[in-house]
């Protein structure tokens, strides 16, 4: 209780009594008001017309609808688009920093090079020639399928550019980062059969079961989360939130239970032991879409009695039975997992586990339950022309064999090696578990290009820098994001001419295949990135630009589906964190703090600003942990200690919360960005991914890592 | 029905539902964005980090797992003053008549130019809105281009607060007075925060108007200078008798009781008995 009601309230009183009332005479008063008011020092905004424009935001993948506010054409201020789909008015506060984004001085402002240790300016014709001869040679040396491209995101026509921009070199190696969406993929896969993705019709749902997903911390689309989470008592639908510290979606909840972190996993088979036990499942769905429903339940009853699952997650039997129950007799239960924003992958014993309870009660492809999406296909993309080459080297096995951005890094510097990386909207070297190795191997790349306009991390190791638009100069569509059952395709739209020298990445795309001839220039026909949108987006460009967003109606997809029980008997290995308990006794855990931006996006002044001293104070981080933690480790709160875990150390200070289970240490994700240029953002904290490595899961390939142990000392 | 406000007058005010705020942060970068609240390197001094709008974390103080926390978003309150006469804490205090009580609106107002920075008004807010410029405000160059003409920027030696987005109130009134109309609507008069926030749990308007949000959700009570005569409803601090028009709604007990000051056992007696009153 730092800034708590005493203090917050303490302070003033009184104080309204003490100050006596001056009797200063009304002439000095007037003189000095007179006199203070020649500032000549402080900006004067120049009046002018306003107009609002039209965009979509694309700074995460919530994709919500904006309107930006302009004086004589100069964007002063985003606000949420009202009658938009997704958001409905509501917006995000980093969506409203847009406008900081926007004009930020330390964004890269021309085309760049490396030259030894800084960067020098040139033209967009020498940095495309630069980058179009350098892949030319590694593709003439056989090497095209050493070429790797990392972007934010798989869907949508710009990395849909990038691949196309990579098959036509011959290179199979596109990255994405590594999140929920990715694992419950994989997960859908393994248990229903085919291709298909996750949508969670939260808003028909009336028992919404989380496994630590942040509703209202960011977990897939934001705004629409907030808002259907603020609806949810007049719908009365209850929130249960799993999860050993109390986030803001625990604390919104109707429910939080507090359980040991990384047993997520053993309490849903728990639950779901006892729904099965109890008869409480939807046994028609069951016996005419499963397949090895007998062995599960024989498994769950063996090993995953409550008690049993008592000991491991420390929720109390009872209560495990009466979640059940409450689970198993609403009519549209959720039970969900992807854990904080969902931007990081997971488990798939976990994933799996958790959509059990979905199976159990036949929940599929039904109004208030999860939905197997088909993927999006708006995007009818010509073949690509691919010469000799391209074709030979394209059938080379990718760098990482389960497309893991975090693989990709890990093998880089051993046998396979990178010989040239594109860069768009990622930051691997910050973003990434055990950040200091992957920039160690992003250093040993012979050529990086980054299309950012903003000198992260990994962009600082860049050797070319084609600069991009921002978000407000920016053309791109944007197709619906993580977790959602509506589907909304959005078109980011430029509201002002760019303010520096950059470019569209979708354009300098076609500029570089164009200068590298042949087949690679002639997969790309189109004469500008606007063109190539509207020629494939095809039947959707007329709403698209009309509206400025393409809606799909929410009906659950047709037909059943069927589920394969044996998959998750069949999964069972936890996946442990790195460290012995008895070097390392505490459990470090990420967490998303809404105000944070973690991810490629990094955070803008204004959103800094409003950060808690309980986390940010000065330049020192501060780690969260229990009074009970405190005292063991002789820690007292505002103390600077440090932390140490397997992967590294840093120092930080201790904040004393009532609300984190003891012996768990949570830090915010998303600080500690070293930005030379920019004071306000940079400097400020530690990068957890500093303390932090890559663990690989063993069904998807991809980086499962939850947590880590820790130990905390002062320092 | 006869209320308390020298006839056709508004009393523009705020009910903040605390069981849907999720402390997002939103409302305080709406507000920030929209009356050019400048930032500095360093944010982590809260005293001295000009917020017109805050968002505050309050916890129940029990132990895990019986832990609690609620946000509390904390504009200025536009304290009516006891009796509803207009004499806010501030106002009265202020000898250069910088912050004023417009009876029209009841809107605390701050005019810039006329501040000397005696910081009177900071010492006389027991609320904590009001914030000192120490520094004059500087944005990185070209960022002053995003700055709104609406709002002045203010500069060193200036105190500054919440002003209920006042410009739009007047932009509202300029849109009316053109359309030939005597009244703005419900919707035509918001304040940034309350457009901003996702979880739609700011709600705004004139608070004597019967058919605003505002006044339904509270039901202020016009002999009693607006005292919720909702039981879920409550003001911070009601006993200083500053008649704030910043009202909270919670169906929690202890977030209720935080908004005030009470004696050991003083709470059982008065909570959910807002009609008495406590003179
Ligand atoms: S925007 Fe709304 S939900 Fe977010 S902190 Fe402000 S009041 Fe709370
Ligand atoms: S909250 Fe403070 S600044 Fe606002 S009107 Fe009341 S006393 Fe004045
Ligand atoms: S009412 Fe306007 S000035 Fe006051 S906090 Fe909200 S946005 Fe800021």
């Amino acid at each position: 209780m730092k800034v708590d009601r005493r203090s917050f309230l303490g302070l003033g009183l009184g104080a309204a009594a003490g100050v006596a009332v001056t009797p200063a005479t009304w002439k000095l008063m007037d003189d000095s008001s007179i006199w203070t008011q020649n500032w000549p020092w402080t900006p004067v905004p120049p009046a002018g017309e306003a107009t609002y424009d039209n965009t979509v935001c694309s700074l995460c993948p919530g994709n919500c609808g904006i309107m930006v506010r302009k004086i004589d054409g100069r964007p002063v201020k985003i606000e949420g688009r009202s009658d938009y789909p997704v958001n409905a008015g509501g917006v995000c506060l980093h969506g409203i920093s847009a406008i900081q984004y926007l004009y930020d001085p330390s964004r890269i402002k021309a085309p760049l090079k490396r030259e030894n240790d800084t960067f020098v300016e040139i033209t967009w014709d020498e940095a495309l020639d630069m980058v179009a001869e350098r892949l030319t040679e590694i593709r003439a040396s056989g090497s095209a399928d050493k070429i790797a491209c990392v972007t934010d995101q798989t869907k949508g026509t710009i990395p849909g550019l990038f691949a196309r921009f990579l098959k036509a070199t011959g290179s199979n190696n596109v990255y994405a980062m590594d999140t929920m969406e990715k694992t419950w993929e994989i997960t859908l896969e393994k248990i229903h059969g085919g291709r298909s993705s996750a949508g969670f019709d939260l808003e028909n749902s009336d028992f919404v079961l989380s496994f630590g997903a942040g509703l209202i911390e960011g977990w897939g689309s934001p705004v629409k989360n907030f808002k259907i989470n603020s609806s949810r008592k007049e719908r009365g639908s209850t929130l249960v939130q799993v999860e050993p510290r109390l986030s803001n979606t625990a604390a919104n909840a109707d429910v939080w239970i507090a359980a040991k972190p990384g047993t997520e996993a053993d309490l849903a088979l728990g639950i779901a032991g006892v729904i099965i036990k109890e008869s409480l499942f939807n046994s028609a769905f069951v016996t005419a879409s499963g397949k090895g429903f007998q062995e599960l339940a024989a498994v769950l009853g063996k090993n995953y009695s409550p008690e049993a699952v008592a000991q491991t997650t420390g929720v109390k039997a009872a209560k495990i039975i009466e979640i059940a129950r409450d689970f198993a007799r609403s009519s549209a239960p959720i039970a969900i997992a992807g854990r904080g924003r969902g931007m990081s992958a997971g488990s798939v014993r976990e994933f799996s586990a958790v959509h059990l309870l979905n199976c159990i009660v036949g929940n599929i492809n039904t109004k208030g339950g999860v939905w197997t999406l088909a993927a999006q296909d708006y995007e009818k993309w010509p073949a690509v022309e691919m010469d000799d080459l391209a074709t030979a080297a394209f059938e080379q096995a990718p760098l990482d064999s389960a497309g893991s951005m975090a693989g990709l890094f890990t093998n880089a510097g051993k046998e396979k090696n990178i010989e040239a990386l594109l860069i768009h909207q990622a930051n691997p070297c910050f973003a990434l578990g055990d950040a200091g190795s992957v920039t160690e191997a992003v250093k040993k790349i012979p050529f990086v290009v980054s299309f950012s306009s903003v000198m992260d991390e990994t962009t600082q190791e860049a050797d070319v820098i084609l600069p991009g638009h921002m978000l407000l100069e920016r053309l791109e569509d944007r197709p619906s994001g993580a977790g959602v059952a509506q589907r909304v395709t959005g078109l980011s739209r430029p509201v002002i001419e760019p303010l520096f020298n950059t470019k569209n990445p979708g354009d300098t795309l076609l500029e570089l295949a164009r200068k590298m001839e042949g087949t690679i220039g002639a997969s790309f026909p189109w004469e500008s990135y606007e063109e190539c949108l509207e020629a494939v987006t095809g039947d959707l460009w007329a709403e698209l630009s009309d509206q400025g967003y393409a809606a799909e109606t929410a009906t659950p997809p047709g037909g059943g589906v069927k589920v394969d029980f044996s998959f998750i008997v069949k999964s069972q290995a936890p996946v442990e964190m790195e460290g012995e308990a008895k070097d390392f006794p505490l459990v470090l855990v990420p967490v998303d703090n809404v105000r944070i931006s973690a991810g490629s996006l990094i955070s803008s002044p204004f959103a800094i600003k409003t950060v808690s001293d309980n986390v940010l104070k000065g330049k020192d981080l501060l780690v969260e942990i229990n009074p009970e933690t405190a005292r063991a480790n002789k820690l007292s709160h505002g103390d600077l200690a440090v932390i140490e875990t397997p992967k590294g150390k840093a120092t930080v200070r201790v904040n004393l919360f009532e609300g984190i289970m003891p012996g768990v240490v949570a830090m915010a994700k998303g600080l500690g960005h070293v930005l030379d240029n920019n004071k306000y953002v940079g400097g400020k904290g530690v990068n957890i991914n500093e303390l932090m490595g890559p663990i690989v899961d063993p069904v998807s390939g991809l980086d499962a890592a939850w947590g880590i142990r820790a130990r905390l000392s002062r320092a | 029905m006869k209320q308390d406000n020298h006839g056709k007058n508004h009393k523009y005010g705020m009910v903040i539902d605390l069981d849907k705020c999720t402390g997002c942060g939103s409302c305080m970068v709406a507000c920030m964005s929209e009356n050019n609240v400048p930032f500095k390197e360093d944010e982590t001094r809260k005293k001295d980090s000009i917020t017109w709008m805050r968002v505050y974390k309050l916890t129940n103080g029990k132990p895990f797992p019986e832990t609690e926390i609620c946000y509390m978003p904390r504009p200025c309150m536009h304290c009516g003053g006891k009796g509803d006469h207009g004499h806010s804490p501030c106002v009265s205090v202020c000898p250069a008549v910088a912050t004023d009580y417009d009876h029209s609106t009841g809107i605390v107002s701050q005019i810039y130019t006329r501040c000397f920075g005696c910081r009177y008004c900071m010492g006389a807010c027991p609320y904590h809105v009001r914030y000192f410029n120490w520094w004059d405000p500087k944005w990185p160059e070209g960022m002053e281009n995003y700055l709104s003409p609406d709002v002045s920027p203010r500069m060193r030696g200036v105190v500054e607060k919440c002003s209920f987005c006042f410009h739009r109130y007047q932009q509202a009134k300029d849109r009316a007075y053109v359309e030939e109309r005597e009244e703005i609507e419900e919707q035509e008069y918001q304040t940034a925060c309350t457009q901003a926030c996702p979880a739609g749990a700011i709600t705004f308007g004139d608070l004597n108007n019967p058919d605003h949000a505002v006044h339904q959700m509270v039901k202020p009570d016009p002999h009693a200078c607006g005292k919720p005569r909702n039981p879920k409803a409550f003001r911070l601090l009601e006993r200083l008798e500053t008649n704030p028009k910043v009202y909270y709604i919670s169906e929690r007990d202890w977030v209720r009781k935080a908004g005030d000051n009470y004696l050991e056992g003083e709470w059982e007696k008065v909570k959910n008995n807002h009609d008495k009153g406590h003179e």
